[in-house]
């Protein structure tokens, strides 16, 4: 299998679908295409994809970090908690985005209780004995890591949860109907879809009437994405397609969305950046209270203010909106750059201006 | 690799080389082992390829598929027209 997977690099095909994309360009305006995963975008600047594009032809990177769109008033509640002597767990990329005064890591510096994990298994497995948090950030993709244990009696009660998770499939359909959104075409997040089901991005062409294509992470993967929606373009349809059906499925995995209805209500939430994102957000239902840190904690965060999402002159908000790309900001490795990141998108490894810092962004 | 190995997503399959107590199984990416959680997966057996996401297995990898995916996109690429063969293959269900 090693073998087979390591085919999806090869070069060769690479630059032979390269071909065929500016062929298939030829004679269109500008395309833009957006894809929702900071996994894309990794693969699209680590293997140079955007410079096999033609002119005309843009992969725009929308809202796709998990930890870049966390609010700062979230991030907040977890400095105040690590703060005030909690141990607070939470993923490495979490752990250097800044709040409206530090980020975790600063927290800890400051002699603040902060742990980092892979995942929520290993702070189960660490058999917690005092009240301690998990800062539990992600999409549709790591919430089920949490509502599965949750859900069959695995957690003890000494483990919070102060959830942050946000939902990309209605996030995607907010992006698109911005008014004058310029985007042509989606490349749908392969792991999201791999729970949620290829079905979820059925509204993409139904509503929008724009090709969908959903993506795995090899550059033949998006290379193959962009292929097939400048194909659509061109005959004037619009279709989605799994192009990773190794991995998904069209009903996705129904053990983990069956947790996720189980454990989770779907509320309106704030995404840094973009604001409030209709039905967007997931909240502990009222079954599991005991584990939500917001209301075991109210006494130490109480007094958390709104929070100042993007510092002046960041321009992460357009760059998650896929309005700016990260070299039209003017801080970009000037103000801001890996080891001093202004705003959240320089932070996570899935932050789009991070990407590009570490991979390169001439031309 | 060790940035990729605490990142949240990761795009690399790993194969299950052991199924141990309580929904844990100890999973393989190309020499580096991990226990992850496997109770999204009922069902995985030793030797299956699955995708890692923060910590637990949350879906199976086809080899079928990605043979299958594989050989399209050769086709594609080299009938340079993008066939009708080619794009019914890969559509969704
Ligand atoms: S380069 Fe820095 S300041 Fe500019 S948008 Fe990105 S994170 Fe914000």
């Amino acid at each position: 299998m090693g073998e087979v997977l390591d085919r999806f690099r090869d070069r060769a095909l690479i630059l032979k679908l390269a071909k065929l994309i500016k062929g298939l360009a030829k004679g269109l305006d500008k395309i833009r295409i957006m894809h929702v995963c900071g996994t894309h975008e990794h693969t699209i600047t680590h293997y140079g994809l955007r410079h096999l594009m033609p002119p005309n032809v843009k992969l725009i990177a929308g809202p796709g970090c998990p930890v870049c769109i966390v609010p700062a008033r979230e991030v907040d509640e977890a400095v105040k908690l690590a703060l005030s002597g909690v141990t607070v767990y939470t993923y490495g990329d979490m752990y250097k985005v800044p709040g409206s005064k530090m980020s975790l890591a600063q927290a800890r510096a400051k002699g603040g209780k902060v742990k980092v994990v892979y995942g929520f298994d290993d702070v189960l497995r660490k058999r917690v004995k005092e009240d301690s948090v998990f800062f539990a950030v992600g999409f549709e993709t790591t919430a089920p890591t949490v509502a599965s244990p949750l859900y069959e009696g695995r957690v003890p009660e000494v483990i919070k949860l102060l959830t942050s998770y946000r939902l990309t499939v209605p996030v995607l359909r907010y992006v698109l109907s911005l008014k004058a959104s310029p985007i042509r075409g989606v490349i749908c997040p392969g792991h999201v879809s791999a729970i949620t089901g290829a079905s979820a991005w059925e509204y993409v062409v139904k509503d929008f009437k724009i090709p969908a294509v959903i993506a795995g992470f090899e550059p033949l993967d998006v290379m193959i994405a962009v292929t097939e929606i400048l194909k659509q373009l061109r005959e004037g349809k619009a279709r989605l397609v799994n192009e990773y059906s190794r991995v998904v499925s069209y009903e996705g995995n129904l053990r983990a969305k069956q947790y996720l209805k189980e454990v989770f209500e779907v509320v309106d939430g704030k995404w840094r950046g973009i604001g409030l994102v209709p039905l967007s957000k997931l909240k502990l239902k009222d079954e599991f209270s005991t584990w939500d840190a917001r209301l075991y904690f109210e006494d130490k965060l109480r007094d958390i203010g709104e929070g100042d999402d993007i510092k002046p002159g960041c321009k992460c908000a357009e760059v998650i909106l896929g309005i700016m790309e990260p070299k039209d900001c003017p801080m970009f490795m000037r103000a801001c750059t890996p080891s001093k990141p202004l705003g959240p998108c320089m932070v996570s490894s899935e932050g789009t201006c991070h990407i590009w810092a570490k991979y390169g962004y001439l031309g | 690799m060790y940035i990729r190995v605490i990142a949240m997503c990761l795009g690399v399959p790993g194969r299950i080389v052991e199924l141990k107590e309580g929904f844990r199984a100890l999973v393989d990416f190309g020499g580096i082992r991990r226990e992850v959680d496997v109770s999204l997966l009922p069902g995985v057996k030793v030797g299956d390829y699955v995708i890692i996401h923060a910590g637990a297995a949350i879906s199976k990898v086809s080899e079928e598929d990605a043979l299958i995916t594989l050989k399209l996109w050769k086709e594609i690429a080299e009938v340079m027209g993008y066939g009708k063969r080619g794009s019914s293959n890969i559509s969704s269900r």
